[in-house]
């Protein structure tokens, strides 16, 4: 990729700009300040994350992208209510929230379906948790099984459906519950890379009709940069902020856009984030010739 | 062999390998059953007297070990007396299959010997009675205490090291204790099904609760759910097969408690019948009674098992897939 003539990921269209613009004029949803988290282990504490900073605004799509053990399924256990951080703060629109709750919906790479309760039925328990009616309940939930394409399915068990499936029923309940905003946590991680890219596709086109914003945890540097606004890269030990990448990729977004140049751009800056050169010579360190001893030769002959 | 051996680890039989083998797994031990008692020399290890000849204390129809027959056998030969005739014989104790099944049906329809004493079927059903008010007594309080147990750290602390003391303590030890509180009747029988099941009761429906992926309660919570709705609605359904399979292994505990209990106070039920048909060497009758035990566990439990399946139809999804 280094002889390819890039521009830089810093380089943005007019259109993208102009999105850009946009959005940080929007209300604040997210406010992410000085977020520290210590766990205790039998060795001593472990600080996973430490003086983290960042907002996220309405109808925003931020991906969170980090090396393993930065703690990223950390920030967004924090972010749900589900741990307590040991320092700093979470405002949710203005509000400091430390508790779980359905303002913050939350889908697991695990698809934590209730096996018990047909897919409507697990569409509707956030909503019986409101309190809705029966006959309510079940009409809303119905219309966001239709969202995910999954009305044929509404009587069936999770148990009956494949993963990509599973995983549209999880998105559909979240937002059924209609939070100010989806964490997702490495939510495709479990699928094979077929169904992955078509569930980047539909969360994409899900989230375009709805007005919601999305914090979305991820491992895959292309999944980062394919549905982001922007791109929080974090840093391990301790887990930080190490830079926010805005996405100079225009929307809306298809799988065609992989080989352009803005998104290639992205991809190279979340390279060099990601896999810091000191990291390959590492690997290119290795003593490797007690393996390849004999290999050697079949290669020099061809 | 053909291409699925028949001990592959871990492979599923084909149905008509299973039925084939369910079969015989109770056809073997009634065809040992059989051998012994029909064919004469494998063992039959006594004589049954036809004719008592000359020796004094022969009588028709009594028993003697084989060695002391031909012993007697031998002394009239030398004495010239008449000689004693017999056949091999099996011990009373061990009836032959077509007497137990006999018994089986006659067991029913003989009258009671004295005016006090009760048919058969009403033993049975006392039985059944006496298991059932125990199981159910204990289940109404430990079922919810396991769940709690299994939700809630601080209760599982509070409560399972002495449930975890207690169950060691074996029930029929409390016998006296509860004749004493209880009187004679039925009351400490139940308290000695009680005792038998509760304490293992609470720590297997812990375990069980424990058992529930975290993860659920966790989605539930984002979904909004208060610490009510958690148990009533994420805890409970989501242990309920579960929990349904360990109260059948449970139902099963009690059974074997049941003759220890029944011995208690006044004897009663089965127990009473089959310590009653012994004391007349009715062991025909003994074994028919012990495999109506059997049978009514088993049968119980199979009812229970289909029941299982059209109450969690989830569960059969699962297997689908």
């Amino acid at each position: 990729m280094a002889d390819l003539q890039l521009p830089s990921y810093l380089v943005q269209s007019e259109t993208v700009k102009a999105r850009f613009d946009e959005l940080k004029r929007r209300d604040v949803i997210l406010e992410v300040s000085e977020l520290g988290k210590t766990f205790e282990s039998a060795n001593g504490p472990v600080t996973a994350l430490e003086g983290v900073n960042f907002r996220v605004h309405r109808r925003e799509f931020v991906t969170v992208i980090g090396p393993s053990g930065c703690g990223k399924s950390t920030l967004i256990r924090v972010l749900a209510g589900l741990e307590a951080a040991t320092t700093g703060e979470v405002l949710l629109a203005g509000h400091p929230v430390d508790t779980p709750g359905p303002d913050r919906g939350m889908v697991f790479q695990g698809y934590t379906l209730f096996p018990w309760l047909t897919v409507k039925k697990n569409v509707m328990f956030g909503l019986r948790n409101q309190g809705l009616g029966d006959a309510d309940a079940s009409r809303d939930a119905l219309q966001w099984i239709q969202l995910v394409g999954l009305e044929k399915f509404a009587d069936v068990y999770p148990d009956e459906l494949s993963g990509g499936m599973k995983q549209r029923v999880a998105i559909a309940r979240a937002l059924a519950a209609k939070p100010r905003i989806l964490l997702m946590d490495e939510p495709f991680g479990a699928l094979d890379a077929q169904t992955r890219s078509k569930m980047q596709s539909y969360l994409l086109e899900i989230w375009r009709h709805i007005d919601t914003t999305v914090l979305f945890i991820t491992h895959d540097l292309d999944e980062a940069i394919y549905l982001a606004d922007r791109i929080l890269v974090l840093d391990a030990n301790p887990g930080r902020v190490n830079e926010v990448i805005e996405v100079p990729v225009p929307r809306p977004r298809s799988p065609a856009q992989f080989l352009q140049p803005e998104f290639l751009s992205a991809r190279q800056r979340l390279d060099e984030l990601i896999h810091p050169p000191s990291a390959t010579e590492e690997a290119a360190g290795l003593d490797l010739s007690r393996f390849v001893g004999s290999g050697e030769k079949t290669d020099a002959q061809d | 062999m053909s291409s699925s051996a028949w001990l592959a680890p871990r492979i599923a039989l084909s149905p008509k390998r299973e039925r084939a083998l369910t079969g015989l797994s109770f056809f073997l031990p009634l065809l040992l059953w059989a051998a012994v008692s029909y064919a004469p020399f494998i063992w039959h290890p006594n004589i049954e007297i036809t004719e008592p000849g000359s020796v004094s204390y022969f009588q028709e129809g009594m028993q003697v070990e084989r060695a002391a027959f031909n012993e007697e056998l031998e002394r009239q030969r030398a004495a010239g007396g008449s000689l004693p005739d017999g056949v091999r014989a099996n011990p009373v104790y061990l009836p032959a299959p077509h007497e137990v099944a006999v018994a089986f049906y006659t067991s029913f329809t003989t009258e009671p010997q004295r005016r006090s004493e009760q048919w058969l079927h009403q033993s049975l059903w006392h039985s059944i009675q006496i298991i059932f008010w125990g199981f159910m007594l204990s289940s109404v309080v430990g079922v919810p205490m396991g769940i709690l147990c299994g939700t809630f750290a601080a209760v599982s602390r509070i409560q399972e090291p002495f449930v975890e003391f207690f169950r060691y303590l074996p029930a029929p030890a409390f016998g006296a204790l509860a004749v004493a509180i209880l009187g004679i009747y039925d009351g400490p029988k139940i308290a000695i099904i009680f005792i038998g099941t509760f304490f293992q009761q609470v720590l297997v429906v812990a375990n069980t609760t424990r058992q529930l992926d975290i993860s659920l309660l966790e989605a539930a919570l984002t979904l909004g759910a208060n610490r009510r709705q958690l148990l009533f609605k994420v805890v409970i359904p989501g242990i309920l097969p579960q929990l349904y399979r360990d109260q059948r292994i449970l139902l099963g505990w009690a059974w074997t408690y049941l003759i220890v209990a029944e011995l208690i106070g006044t004897s009663s039920g089965i127990t009473w019948f089959i310590t009653q048909q012994a004391r007349y060497q009715n062991f025909d009758n003994v074994f028919a009674a012990i495999i109506m035990i059997g049978i009514i566990g088993l049968l119980s439990d199979v009812v229970l098992a289909k029941l299982g399946k059209t109450l969690f139809p989830w569960e059969r999804a699962s297997h689908k897939a």
